[in-house]
């Protein structure tokens, strides 16, 4: 679990997620490892339109907020400018894979040095639960009532294996945030993909698996089975790429 | 012109503007959605407004309802002319806002204040008490609702059943009768006290 | 008489769409217009129509593109931010002259802004929004019963007139309920026939729907005259607005949408207290109804414009009006909103100021 001293890289204003939502766990492994990295002071975080659009209010460093969909080309811009600078995007399913799929491959591709952490919690959390393209066959959401799939919506699609053939890409891992030993993969994941950056090896992205207990219309202890027991079959833990 | 029921309330005014507010999931929407169809079913002109979005989240949710014998105007309420009150939270939110002379309805059970303005009517309900020894505390709302018509007379009683009756009986059928019953134990265990110092309505 | 349902304008809206025969309709989510391809997901495969979640904004308007191309009733909608990324996608469909639906309910901007109602879209509206000469036909419903029946006849001008028509409600619109009759479709004109339409080119000549003019040399000169004639014929033929009471006032509100709605219950307010007040409430944005605005500068002393930003609207009342008269201006942009005493109270202090300064006011002091 991660530990619970202080980071000072997040602030102490109470956020406003959901209980049980996976966004609060994962700010809190992004802080703590650029806190133990100890780089918060050269760290430019963006900020995705989604549920964790109010990043800025919890992150203790410089951080920008973007169009829904095009922190990767932001981040782009940025790193490009300052290239000694640590830069990192934080972005959810419909952000990452659906709007902004075009910025996310080919920032990808032209492997640029940024750090991506993308939230998978297979839904539209911030507008209230419509399909993501991460959404499962079969799965309801305000889109697809009668569950994805009998209207041409096709399967989830899966970024880590979708990235893993081009070029420029470093680094790929999917985790999650279901089970303690997973938080403690999930946080040993985003600090190499910090590492990477550092050391100048370029692209790199952690998937993780997340809760979203209010959009799955889920207690919060079925939305962590949820993810164990359906997400991770569709979506299987690992490094997809390390360069 | 509003109707007035037998045990009236109500000030003199064309329009009523209210606002129902609770924790989400205490059904505010639906008591919006059942004044609404009581509207219809009197052909009232009414519009109704649901609070949207990120506003949902972190737990309280409202609805109004604007009602009324005349073309209405705007359906956005800023200061409403009734509130009906279901947590205490909303209390602090929205006792403010009534307008001079409104009337505010207490959900007793799970206030921890009283009304603090002098020129506000109230009628007090133990909603979610009486919910639970009907053995649901879903039906709190209409508890409620029960207890609000009851004392306005905005709508007939009989509107009210038969919003309900059309409300439930496409989807839970089943729930029909207990809604009924939790609507007639709100109009008889409620009490009404009128405002202690009169508004000035200069 | 007819059954009052209730519903919400966003529910409304693309129900009247269904009705008059909508059948393709792709959108993206965002607030506060995502009941719009909620109720479409489900409804409208249920006669047999094809809703589809697109990647983007920008995705879901080239999929009406598409969709309008193959003969299609088709539909958009989105709120502000991404009625900005349609706009490449609109200003195509304008060029290749196809009918389509787009409704932009709109929110608190600039950029992510808020979710709240707003009118700031208005330029990007009626203006053109995205690159070149065009115009799309601009539709402001004030109330739902409204926008069920020019939502109806959104498709019928764009199948005439071959043009995309935009509706531009906005939040409190789109979200707020109200009993409406969900009357039959029936078309307003004769429909002209889709010769357009790319369905296979067995038996006849292939078709290109297409919007790059290179040749002859001046062939885009000529394009751009022929959408122009076009236009000028719209803006003959289309102009709806709606007045109350200003037969006789002296002071008349300008106000569209929901503003207008607001507005109507502050110029009734003012006359329970004697001042001779009026509404004036375009129906279409564009083409804007310019001959009644000048009729009205004939008889009243002030105008009042209300709108829900900083000043949009305000510029074509002027405009229509030769600035004849005397415009004051009430608005905000961000989410705020008139309510009718704000509004009374910008009326009686025209009105007072009036009186004091007698008739010679200064005319054009915007
Ligand atoms: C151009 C544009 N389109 C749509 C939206 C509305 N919108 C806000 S957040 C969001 C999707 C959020 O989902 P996701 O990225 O999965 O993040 P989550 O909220 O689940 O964390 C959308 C569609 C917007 N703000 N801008
Ligand atoms: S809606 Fe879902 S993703 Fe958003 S804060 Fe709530 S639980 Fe988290």
């Amino acid at each position: 679990m991660p530990t619970l001293k202080r980071t000072e890289v997040l602030k102490d204003n109470q956020t406003h997620y959901c209980p049980g939502c996976g966004h609060g766990i994962v700010h809190r492994l992004v802080a703590e490892v650029i806190d133990e990295l100890g780089i918060r002071e050269q760290t430019i975080g963006t900020a995705p339109v989604g549920c964790a659009v109010l990043l800025y209010d919890y992150f203790n460093c410089d951080i920008i907020e973007c169009a829904h969909g095009r922190p990767p080309a932001v981040a782009t811009g940025i790193k490009r400018v300052q290239p000694d600078k640590i830069v990192f995007t934080y972005q959810g399913d419909g952000d990452l894979a659906a709007i902004g799929t075009a910025e996310t491959v080919h920032a990808a591709n032209r492997g640029e040095n940024i750090t991506i952490i993308f939230v998978n919690n297979a839904i539209y959390g911030m507008t209230g639960g419509q399909m993501a393209p991460t959404t499962l066959t079969g799965m309801v959401s305000t889109t697809t009532q009668d569950g994805r799939g009998g209207h041409g919506e096709g399967p989830p699609m899966k970024v880590c294996e979708l990235l893993s053939s081009l070029g420029g890409v470093c680094y790929l891992e999917r985790t999650a945030v279901s089970t303690p030993k997973d938080v403690m993969g999930a946080k040993r994941a985003i600090k190499k993909a910090f590492q990477n950056q550092i050391d100048g090896k370029g692209f790199s992205l952690v998937e993780v698996l997340s809760m979203c207990p209010t959009d799955w219309k889920l207690s919060t202890s079925k939305a962590v089975d949820f993810v164990n027991n359906e997400m991770k079959k569709v979506f299987p833990l690992g490094v997809y790429k390390d360069k | 012109m509003i109707k007035q029921g037998s045990e009236v309330t109500q000030m003199d005014k064309q329009q009523a503007k209210i606002i129902m507010a609770g924790f989400g999931g205490q059904g505010i929407v639906v008591i919006g959605n059942i004044l609404a169809r009581g509207c219809v079913i009197e052909d009232k002109n009414v519009t109704g407004m649901v609070s949207y979005g990120a506003e949902m989240r972190g737990g309280t949710a409202n609805a109004t309802v604007v009602l009324s014998d005349e073309e209405i105007a705007s359906p956005y309420v800023v200061h409403p002319t009734h509130a009906i009150i279901l947590n205490h939270p909303s209390l602090d939110r929205f006792e403010p806002e009534l307008v001079e002379g409104g009337l505010v309805l207490l959900n007793t059970s799970l206030m921890q204040r009283d009304v603090e303005r002098k020129d506000l009517e109230q009628i007090k309900i133990a909603a979610t008490e009486i919910a639970h020894e009907l053995g649901n505390l879903k039906v709190a709302n209409i508890v409620a609702l029960g207890a609000f018509i009851r004392h306005t007379g905005l709508l007939k009683m009989k509107s009210i059943e038969q919003g309900i009756g059309t409300l439930f009986a496409a989807k839970k059928p089943a729930l029909v009768g207990l809604n009924l019953k939790a609507l007639a134990a709100g109009a008889a265990r409620s009490v009404f006290e009128p405002a202690t110092a009169k508004a000035s309505l200069g | 008489m007819g059954h009052k349902i209730l519903l919400k304008g966003n529910e409304v809206m693309a129900e009247a769409a269904v009705q008059a025969g909508c059948r393709f309709f792709a959108g993206y989510p965002i607030t506060p217009q995502n009941e719009v391809p909620e109720y479409m997901s489900k409804r409208l495969p249920e006669v047999g129509g094809v809703f589809v979640q697109a990647e983007s904004e920008l995705a879901a308007i080239n999929m009406v593109f598409g969709a309008s191309a193959s003969g299609a009733r088709c539909m958009t909608s989105s709120s502000s931010p991404g009625i900005s990324l349609k706009q490449e996608g609109i200003s195509y469909i304008a060029g290749a002259e196809l009918p389509c639906v787009i409704a932009n309910m709109q929110r608190g901007g600039p950029g992510l802004g808020n979710i709240r109602a707003s009118q700031a879209d208005y330029f990007q509206a009626v203006k053109g929004g995205g690159h070149g000469d065009y115009r799309v036909i601009v539709l402001g419903p004030s109330t739902l019963p409204e926008l069920y029946q020019l939502t109806m006849n959104a498709f019928d001008w764009a199948d005439f007139y071959r043009n995309p028509v935009m509706i531009l409600g906005d939040g409190i619109l789109g979200q707020m309920a109200e009993p409406v009759e969900l009357s039959p479709y029936k078309p307003i004109v004769n429909l002209p026939e889709k010769d357009f339409v790319l369905d296979g080119c067995k038996g006849r000549e292939p078709r290109v729907v297409k919007t790059l003019v290179l040749k002859p040399a001046d062939g885009l000169v000529a394009h751009n005259e022929h959408l122009q004639e076009k236009y000028q014929r719209i803006e003959d033929e289309l102009s709806l607005c709606a007045e109350y009471e200003t037969a006789d006032a002296d002071i008349v509100v300008a106000a569209y949408g929901i503003t207008a709605r607001v507005a109507k219950g502050a110029v009734r307010m003012a006359r329970e207290k004697g001042i001779a007040a009026g509404l004036i409430r375009p129906i279409t944005l564009w083409p804007f109804p310019k001959s009644l605005f000048l009729s009205i500068a004939q008889t009243a002393s002030q105008v009042l414009v209300v709108e829900m930003s900083h000043g949009q609207f305000i510029e074509d009342v002027k405009l229509a009006m030769n600035c004849a008269l005397p415009v004051e201006f009430l608005g905000k942009g961000g989410g705020w909103y008139p309510t009718e005493e704000v509004i009374l109270e910008k009326i009686e202090a025209m009105a007072q100021a009036y009186a004091v300064s007698g008739k010679e006011t200064n005319k054009c002091r915007h």
